[in-house]
């Protein structure tokens, strides 16, 4: 399908413009049945119908876009608090008793705003992906909690589960293997709408339909095989397939990696338009670092199973406080440097990442950070809230070059300076592993809580 | 302009005999459906000491024609025609026998998946003794696993004495990757080809890759070619840049010329269709519409024509009829372009810059 | 290692009681009273009820299947008298029973029977082993050649011929109408070595061939799969030759699943070999097993051919897992 290069570009902050934005409608919705169509779940009354030379089709993901902003005062729409995963580690003797755990999650704390998308950036290994896979309850947690409207999704049976599937789903990363070879896109979109029965079974193809058309496939292809798609294309019917339900909340796990470069940007826009017509909200897990900032205002840095940094795009990418996210952000390699030839200076890491079986004492990060001291093998660093949205873990927080050579944590945590008891000392109560940001915060200047 | 010293396929201002000079490649593959046009009328060379980037999306014949550089297609489904010369030995039509005395040898080839391209159940340092022996028959078993040794321990594998007897598997991604190129250098070739050599790997890892291939390279003086489809590895890594799109090039220069003053549509495209950590924040992410063509049946003009957004800026369409030839750009000095655009720069600096880096655009 | 070792034998020690207990609840719960043939044949005499009742108490038929299958292990395990109409029989231990039809120790006729199964088995094996993987091989390096394809539907023509009817046709051909294998059947191994070898020679080469395109076509399909791996291109990339990247890359990974489809098959075989046995009159625990079927049938006997097929088949599991495990390094047991 070929774009013409004039269409409008989308304005986000203008919802009169982005009414006129790409349809799905092909009349369905107009039909007195009562039954939910995909126009109910945009929060708008009214929805213009398409004109007749509006290639709306063509136009989702095809032009260009900015990158999404952040909307300050979006309530939560999924908290999650604490949230920890092991898998038990058996011996290998005639009894296998567990004789460990792999800490893939520990203690990860966040929130999605409704209709926003959170980032979660980190190495593989770092829990990401398993940390999207709890948030879908492909694996149950070993405790935290999972807030999504009143239900916690961590405790629920997988019965009680079933209606809420609907509300969160999953893109994932291989278009190749992540559809079924033998189901037609027809099956594939619709099997969703089937079991849990959103729309009476007559009225499955169309709606499949409009869903290809949403994603800008053919309509008309519903009876092909994924093997007759490209890989982008297969990444549009599982977007269709996770779009189906109408859900709340999408959790992205690395949905464009396996795409080419070309064809990523089209998927990313593609997202972005869903999200702003649907109202969608993405936990987006990608080791994509500038994909990442495109797409999200907000961004949870992971290493090791746990946030060692959180905020927003400015916080992470212009103002980073964590060594091991400046030294993620160096490590990309820069088109721009072209300009200057050869490559430049970086943050060297070295080594791998440790084990999640016996992850390093205090800060997970230590073994590998530049800046380490005495007092990071002892004490584990509070995520620290040093900006209105900016929680960073470390005892020695600052920008690159200028990190302080006195942990500015020991204060807070009742220690003295290389993380010995101090018997002056007790831990701070402003300290905290609460999803979301406070009104008062840590202030690395004056060492101090205070409001900005 | 400092683009003089790497102009392509001009080494004459260099005075060094390139390396690795091919010459209208041409690769086709017969099919069930039809010939598979992979590789098309493809030229280019490189120095010792130098690195050529190929970047190009899958089928744009980027690994095709490296493959074809060690004679790694099969004979009986592959025809290939044009030349290949590597360090002046024609390879195109030459022996099985002689080709295998050239491979990983002369020319050495590293691969993307490290995992997958390691021998699963054999132990490393046998799969690189077994490199060293095949072309040194008279080295003992002995001397080929002391020489596997020296080489982990060259790039950077911790306790090479005992790591050399583990199996591929009990190696982190980044160590894997490292114990291919171990391999791919063993035999000291002048040629090494890097196809998408940090691709799996995350992002510290890769910088740590880098960071060998162009120690090494600054050591044993190689030819790279290092072929990619992440513009910002050869932004770092190249001296001169091939865009390869359905089967040929479509623009060749020195990196600093294509990074920053290209003039093919397709290189704008994948240019802006990329974001970046550092770029301004508003930066729009512009895709290239559409799908790459058929290889079975390629179109007659040119092949970027269907997806090009500046087609009709081409006087009587042009570029859906005629195939644009490989022809000097508008700045010269070895910038070659495939377009028909007449004013490609200008559009560049008027249409795509604002896109790609707002800021930038602002300041000329 | 060794505790995925003790695990897996007693998980096995399960699948074989289960298994033998399965077949004896079967057939001493059925339609057939095994005290019928032996009532009918004693002393002359009419089989009267009381009689049958008798004997079927004396035999311990009147117990629950649970109680009769406990007496059945126990004897395996301490030996047992068993009584069989007006005769009782001392059966040691390891006591299988006392087959109905001969009136022998299972126990011993089993030791007869199951050397000539055995041999037949591994003869057999390697004649399909050495072709169809040679084959195979060979196929998957020239495939898509005119050979590759004629292997490719040679193998099916082959294989749709139904066993029995290759076994036939050989024996009468090959032994009675000729005289290329005049001297086909099992002689015991104990008294001319050389004479068990040309007898069974034929139906092992039956056998391996018949089974050889099976194989065949799996060995080159493996093949196939396995040089289009990368690490296949890393190896001819490295320079090596043609039959290096072949037999040595190549195969060695191929390998792996082939040996583990041997294995099961080999389980099998071991079990019995029917249509084999029974063609070349080979007195082994196949046809030693057929025959128990047909009536009268012989409870003892079937349950001791069923339980030696399952051993053979639980423990050449085993030995796949632990062949595995040792050709591949990934896998580690644990």
């Amino acid at each position: 399908m070929s774009h013409s290069a004039n269409e409008d570009e989308h304005y986000p902050d203008d919802p009169e413009k982005a009414r006129h934005q790409p349809t799905y409608t092909k009349g369905t919705q107009s039909e007195p049945t009562g039954e939910p169509s995909l126009a109910s779940m945009t929060q708008e009354p009214h929805r213009e119908q398409p004109t007749a030379d509006d290639d709306s089709v063509s136009s989702l993901g095809g032009d260009a876009h900015t990158p999404n902003v952040l909307d300050p005062d979006a309530p939560a729409v999924l908290t999650v608090e604490n949230l920890r995963m092991y898998f038990p580690v058996k011996s290998s003797g005639v009894i296998r008793r567990r004789i460990g755990d792999v800490q893939a999650v520990d203690g990860v704390s966040f929130e999605v705003p409704q209709g926003g998308s959170l980032g979660l950036v980190g190495e593989s290994g770092c829990g990401k992906s398993t940390t999207g896979r709890l948030i879908t309850r492909l694996y149950d947690p070993t405790s935290g909690s999972i807030h999504f409207g009143d239900q916690d999704l961590a405790t629920l049976s997988s019965r009680e589960m079933k209606p809420l599937r609907r509300e969160v789903q999953m893109i994932f990363q291989d278009p190749y293997s992540s559809l079924n070879p033998r189901h037609t896109v027809g099956k594939i979109v619709g099997t969703p709408l089937a079991v849990h029965k959103v729309v009476p079974k007559n009225k499955i193809i169309p709606r499949v339909q409009e869903l290809l058309e949403v994603v800008g496939l053919n309509p008309e292809h519903y009876n092909r095989y994924p093997n007759e798609f490209s890989g982008g294309q297969r990444q549009r019917i599982g977007i269709a397939r996770a779009l189906a339900l109408q859900p709340k909340v999408m959790v992205a796990d690395e949905p464009v990696s396996a795409l080419d470069v070309s064809i990523q940007a089209q998927v990313i826009n593609l997202l972005q338009d869903i999200q702003r017509e649907f109202d969608v909200a993405f936990l987006f897990i990608a080791h994509d670092l500038a994909v990442v900032r495109h797409f999200c205002p907000e961004v949870a840095v992971m290493y090791l199973g746990k946030i060692v940094e959180i905020g927003d795009r400015d916080s992470i990418y212009s103002g980073s406080r964590h060594p091991y996210t400046q030294a993620l952000l160096s490590a990309v390699p820069d088109v721009k440097q072209a300009t200057v030839g050869g490559r430049r200076e970086r943050i060297r890491l070295e080594g791998d990442v440790p084990s999640p079986i016996n992850p390093p004492s205090g800060c997970r990060f230590r073994t590998r950070c530049p800046i380490a001291q005495e007092i990071c093998a002892k004490h584990e660093p509070p995520l620290l809230q040093i900006g209105k949205r900016h929680k960073v873990a470390c005892h020695f927080p600052g920008r690159l070059g200028q990190h302080p050579t006195e942990p500015l944590t020991s204060r807070l945590l009742g220690v003295d300076d290389q993380g010995n008891p101090d018997p002056g000392g007790s831990p701070s109560a402003e300290l905290n592993d609460k999803p979301g940001y406070d009104d008062t915060w840590f202030d690395l200047d004056s060492r101090t809580f205070g409001r900005a | 302009m400092t683009t003089t010293a790497n102009a392509p396929a001009s080494s004459s201002t260099s005075g060094n005999e390139p390396y690795l000079v091919v010459d209208d490649l041409t690769v086709k593959f017969p099919t069930a459906d039809g010939l598979v046009h992979a590789v098309s009328n493809l030229s280019y060379s490189v120095e010792l000491g130098k690195t050529l980037g190929i970047v190009g999306e899958s089928g744009s014949g980027k690994s095709v024609s490296s493959m074809a550089v060690l004679g790694l297609h099969d004979t009986r489904s592959a025809r290939i025609t044009g030349s290949i010369k590597v360090g002046g030995q024609e390879v195109v039509g030459l022996s099985e026998g002689k080709m295998r005395e050239m491979r990983g040898n002369k020319a050495a080839m590293i691969f993307q998946d490290a995992l997958a391209a390691l021998h699963p159940f054999f132990r490393v340092g046998a799969q690189l003794a077994e490199a060293y022996l095949v072309h040194h028959p008279d080295a003992s078993k002995k001397q080929a696993r002391a020489r596997a040794v020296e080489m982990l321990d060259r790039v950077g594998i911790p306790e090479p004495h005992s790591r050399v007897d583990d199996y591929p598997h009990q190696f982190s991604g980044g160590m894997r990757q490292r114990v291919m190129i171990a391999m791919g250098l063993i035999n000291d070739p002048s040629l090494l080809i890097a196809d998408e050599p940090t691709t799996a790997l995350d992002v510290t890892v890769q910088a740590q890759i880098l960071d060998l291939l162009q120690d090494l390279q600054r050591e044993f003086n190689s030819a790279i070619v290092m072929i990619t489809h992440d513009l910002g590895v050869i932004a770092e890594m190249a001296d001169d840049v091939m865009v390869m799109y359905s089967g040929r090039a479509v623009e060749y220069g020195t990196v600093r010329t294509i990074m920053t003053k290209p003039e093919m549509p397709y290189t704008w495209g994948l240019l802006s269709s990329i974001p970046d950590v550092s770029s301004d924040v508003n930066t729009k992410m512009v895709p290239i519409p559409g799908t790459p063509p058929s290889l079975l049946t390629p179109p007659p003009g040119c092949a970027f024509e269907p997806r090009c957004t500046h087609r009709d800026k081409v006087a009587g369409g042009l570029c859906g009829t005629a195939l644009p030839e490989l022809r000097p750009a508008s700045d010269g000095h070895g910038h070659l372009k495939r377009c028909h655009l007449t004013d490609a720069d200008s559009i560049f600096q008027t249409e795509v810059l604002p896109d790609v880096a707002p800021a930038t655009s602002e300041e000329n | 290692m060794f505790g995925f070792v003790v695990r897996r034998l007693l998980s096995s020690l399960l699948v074989i009681l289960l298994a033998s207990f399965a077949v004896f609840a079967l057939f001493y719960l059925g339609p057939n009273n095994p005290a019928q043939p032996v009532c009918d044949s004693a002393g002359g005499s009419r089989c009267t009820p009381e009689r049958l009742e008798a004997i079927e108490k004396s035999m311990g038929l009147d117990k629950p299947v649970v109680v009769a299958y406990g007496t059945f292990m126990k004897g395996i395990v301490a030996g047992r008298e068993v009584t069989i109409g007006a005769a009782t029989y001392d059966c040691d231990a390891p006591c299988l029973g006392i087959a109905y039809g001969s009136r022998g120790e299972v126990t011993e006729e089993l030791k007869g029977r199951i050397v000539p199964t055995i041999l037949i088995a591994v003869g057999g094996s390697i004649v399909y082993l050495v072709i169809g993987v040679t084959v195979g091989i060979m196929a998957a390096a020239r495939r898509g050649s005119l050979g590759d394809r004629l292997l490719v539907s040679g193998s099916l023509i082959v294989s749709s011929i139904p066993y029995y009817l290759i076994c036939l046709l050989a024996w009468l051909y090959l032994t009675l109408k000729t005289d290329i294998f005049p001297e086909t059947g099992y002689f015991p191994i104990t008294e001319d070595p050389l004479k068990t070898f040309s007898g069974l020679l034929l139906p092992c080469l039956v056998l391996g061939i018949a089974s050889s395109p099976v194989y065949a076509r799996y060995t080159r399909g493996q093949m196939v799969e396995t040089l289009g791996d990368d690490y296949i291109r890393t190896a001819r990339a490295k320079g090596l030759g043609g039959r290096t990247v072949l037999l040595k890359h190549g195969l060695r990974a191929a390998m792996v699943p082939i040996v583990t489809i041997f294995g099961l098959d080999f389980g099998i075989l071991l079990a019995g070999t029917v249509f084999t046995e029974k063609i070349f009159g080979i007195d082994g625990i196949g046809r030693w097993g057929l025959d128990a079927i047909s009536a009268p049938q012989d409870l003892p006997v079937l349950t001791a051919t069923v339980l030696v097929g399952a051993i053979f088949i639980v423990i050449s599991n085993l030995i796949v897992d632990l062949v595995y495990g040792a050709l591949d390094p990934r896998v580690r047991l644990g």
